[in-house]
């Protein structure tokens, strides 16, 4: 098992660039329970990286510390050179360069969709109120909704809110972005709207990492899959190879129940 | 041809159907549609008919309300001396222009509330028992409160300008009302500050102080560091278990006792610090209550975003959870202003405390009715306004809705 995933570490495609963030080892326990169990992955700058697995395997919580959600108790995780920790400062600076969106959308629903888009900009990255509110302009027209700036998200619909929150995460302008489950709690005729901005923004060259039930896009703007069962990946490659010719066993009864 | 023609008739918009029903099939419907609602319908109208004709009788024949238009100086405001009464019209001045120049800003509920306050103010003008001077103070709060409202309508930063105005109203309106001791302003001992200005000194300050303190408080609950949390903790849960009369007397005491020795202070403000303390362990516990509702998502979508913690409390977690404690706040208060009404224990003579001291006037014998019933309208009347507004208050932010 151990050897299996060693040999994942060594694939020439995830050589080939430079890595943006190296996960080695990376362990996670609830309690007891162990939710991830040595994590390895590489990923390289504007890698599109789409995770797949059951409910319950692992994905959000690897994707959560990533940007330090959670915390790791074993292993590394390196995102640009920077290896996170529990010094809040490099957690911090870390954060600003990653970009997350929830299934929930989270957007702060006491403030206009520009001032939720503003925030960040303004207090953070510290730039003057006109040139945050240009840029959350531009952001807006970007996701296709320039029109509701001067709502509150209540007032949007789910597609909608959702396209918002990645504006939001784009505010900081950040070299990774990190999805988990975008569309899962969208109605399905607002699944295509959201899914379209995200594959503009996979063409644009930011690094992304995807947690996602929906395959098409998954083979479409996939670089690279990886398939978490049980809080382990236990198989990794191209959507051509995965889909095609999977290897593990498990893998093609995920494939069988999700296809 | 003729068939499109119906078509355009159909696509017509067709206005709902109208519910119209007379009034004597609401009666049926709603008071008499079985004989038991039939009866109670009956008898309730024939107690109500009894309270009703009853109470007017005794409001308008027996009642002699001279107890209260003669004593009405000392109801608002007690002793305090009549030479140096426009130092609180000066204050009230000051309020007045506040409330005219928030509802310029704010309008809505705001505009509401300088109404009922204008409403008072004309009510007091126009009965004839007021004295002239009165009169004269009172059009020009009237005056004040409509320059406010163009002033807050119409003058640029008038939002800012309301703001620190507002927080400037109480600390000001106490010295001038206490004065300096110089020139025109000789000091008034708080001894004489009586009535219902002593009781709406009293509330003020214990509410507008105990909000920043019950935010700290509920902030230092849920903190990291052991010391600051426990210490909230304690002080939350030692003051709640303790009524506000023993409070009141324990602030006679103990707060000399960490004052530097031959500095006395006021029994007023002795006062106003117990309540502060009390009115803040309540509040801590409401807004504890607010920062609850807000979901996880929240917190870790500031996170993600790169807000450091204080602002994430300061822009997405507090805005969010004092929205939605409105109602509590605004409870919070009423029954703070209520219990004021407990200073008279500790030798303060609050509204309460004058209708006591006026109904053992030998002149006024026996009118402890018309006393009682006018203090108890005064209390309504502010108590009513502070939930009524916060009802509007609450549908114009969209409190409950997400
Ligand atoms: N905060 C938490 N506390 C305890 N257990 C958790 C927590 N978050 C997730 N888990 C558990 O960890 C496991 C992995 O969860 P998760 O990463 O959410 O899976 P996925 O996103 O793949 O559905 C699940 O068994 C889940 O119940
Ligand atoms: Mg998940």
């Amino acid at each position: 098992m151990a050897q299996s995933q060693v040999k994942i570490v060594e694939d020439p495609a995830v050589q080939e660039g430079e890595a943006i963030i190296t996960c080695t080892n990376v362990n996670k326990w609830f309690g007891d329970m162990h939710v991830l169990k040595d994590v390895n992955l590489n990923i390289t700058k504007g890698e599109v990286l789409v995770i797949l697995g059951p409910s319950g395997s692992g994905k959000s919580t690897f994707i959560r510390t990533i940007n330090g959600l959670e915390e790791i108790q074993k292993g590394d995780i390196e995102i640009d050179g920077v290896t996170l920790s529990h010094d809040i400062k490099a957690v911090e600076a870390i954060r600003k360069d990653t970009g997350m969106v929830f299934q929930q959308f989270n957007l702060f629903p006491h403030m206009t969709i520009l001032k939720n888009i503003m925030l960040a900009p303004i207090w953070v990255r510290k730039k003057p109120k006109k040139e945050a509110e240009k840029l959350a302009m531009e952001l807006l027209e970007r996701v296709g909704i320039p029109e509701q700036a001067d709502k509150y998200p209540g007032q949007l619909s789910g597609g909608q809110q959702q396209r918002v929150a990645i504006a939001r995460a784009l505010a900081m302008q950040p070299e990774i972005m990190l999805f988990d489950e975008p569309t899962s709690a969208l109605d399905p005729e607002m699944i295509k709207e959201v899914l379209d901005v995200m594959k503009e923004l996979a063409r644009s060259g930011i690094t992304m990492i995807v947690v996602t039930h929906e395959m098409g896009f998954a083979r479409e703007v996939a670089d690279r899959i990886v398939l978490f069962d049980n809080g382990e990946i236990i198989e990794m490659g191209t959507p051509v190879e995965l889909f095609d010719n999977p290897q593990h066993d498990r893998t093609k009864l995920f494939l069988s129940q999700i296809l | 041809m003729s068939e499109n023609l119906k078509l355009v008739e159909y696509t017509k918009p067709i206005a709902p159907p109208v519910n119209s029903i007379g009034a004597l099939e609401w009666l049926k419907k709603n008071l008499f549609n079985n004989w038991f609602n039939s009866v109670l319908t009956i008898v309730s109208a024939i107690v109500l008919y009894l309270v009703v004709t009853n109470a007017l009788y005794w409001v308008f024949i027996e009642a002699q309300w001279a107890v209260i238009s003669n004593n009405y100086k000392l109801f608002m405001v007690g002793q305090y001396p009549v030479s140096e009464l426009w130092r609180v019209w000066v204050a009230l001045l000051f309020a007045s222009l506040l409330f005219g120049m928030s509802s310029g800003v704010w309008k809505g509920t705001m505009i509401r509330i300088a109404s009922i306050l204008t409403l008072i103010y004309l009510l007091h003008i126009i009965v004839p028992f007021t004295a002239t001077e009165s009169k004269v103070w009172l059009s020009a709060q009237i005056g004040v409160l409509i320059f406010g409202y163009f002033l807050g309508s119409f003058l640029p930063k008038a939002k800012w300008i309301t703001l620190i105005g507002w927080f400037f109203v109480i600390p000001v309106s106490i010295l001038l009302l206490r004065g300096f001791g110089i020139g025109a302003f000789p000091l008034v001992r708080t001894n004489l500050w009586n009535g219902l200005l002593l009781t709406i000194l009293i509330s003020i300050v214990a509410i507008v102080l105990s909000m920043p303190i019950g935010v700290l408080l509920a902030l230092g609950r849920t903190s990291k560091l052991p010391a600051i949390k426990y210490f909230c903790i304690s002080y939350i849960e030692l003051i709640r278990g303790i009524p506000l009369i023993t409070i009141l007397f324990m602030a006679q005491i103990i707060v000399p006792l960490f004052l530097p020795p031959g500095m006395a202070i006021d029994n007023v403000v002795r006062v106003m610090i117990g309540a502060t303390l009390f009115t803040s362990a309540y509040m801590a516990e409401n807004v504890r209550g607010g920062l609850q509702s807000i979901p996880k998502g929240q917190y870790e979508a500031a996170k993600t975003i790169g807000l450091n913690p204080v602002q994430t409390t300061t822009f997405i977690i507090l805005p969010q959870a004092l929205r939605a404690i409105i109602p509590t706040i605004v409870g919070q208060s009423i029954s703070m202003f209520k219990d004021t009404t407990l200073v008279a224990i500790v030798g303060l003579v609050d509204l309460l405390g004058i209708a006591q001291s006026v109904k053992s006037n030998p002149d006024f014998l026996g009118r402890h009715m018309e006393v009682y019933i006018f203090i108890a309208f005064v209390y309504w009347v502010i108590a009513y306004t502070m939930s009524y507004s916060s009802r509007r208050l609450e549908k114009s932010l969209g409190v409950g809705e997400r």
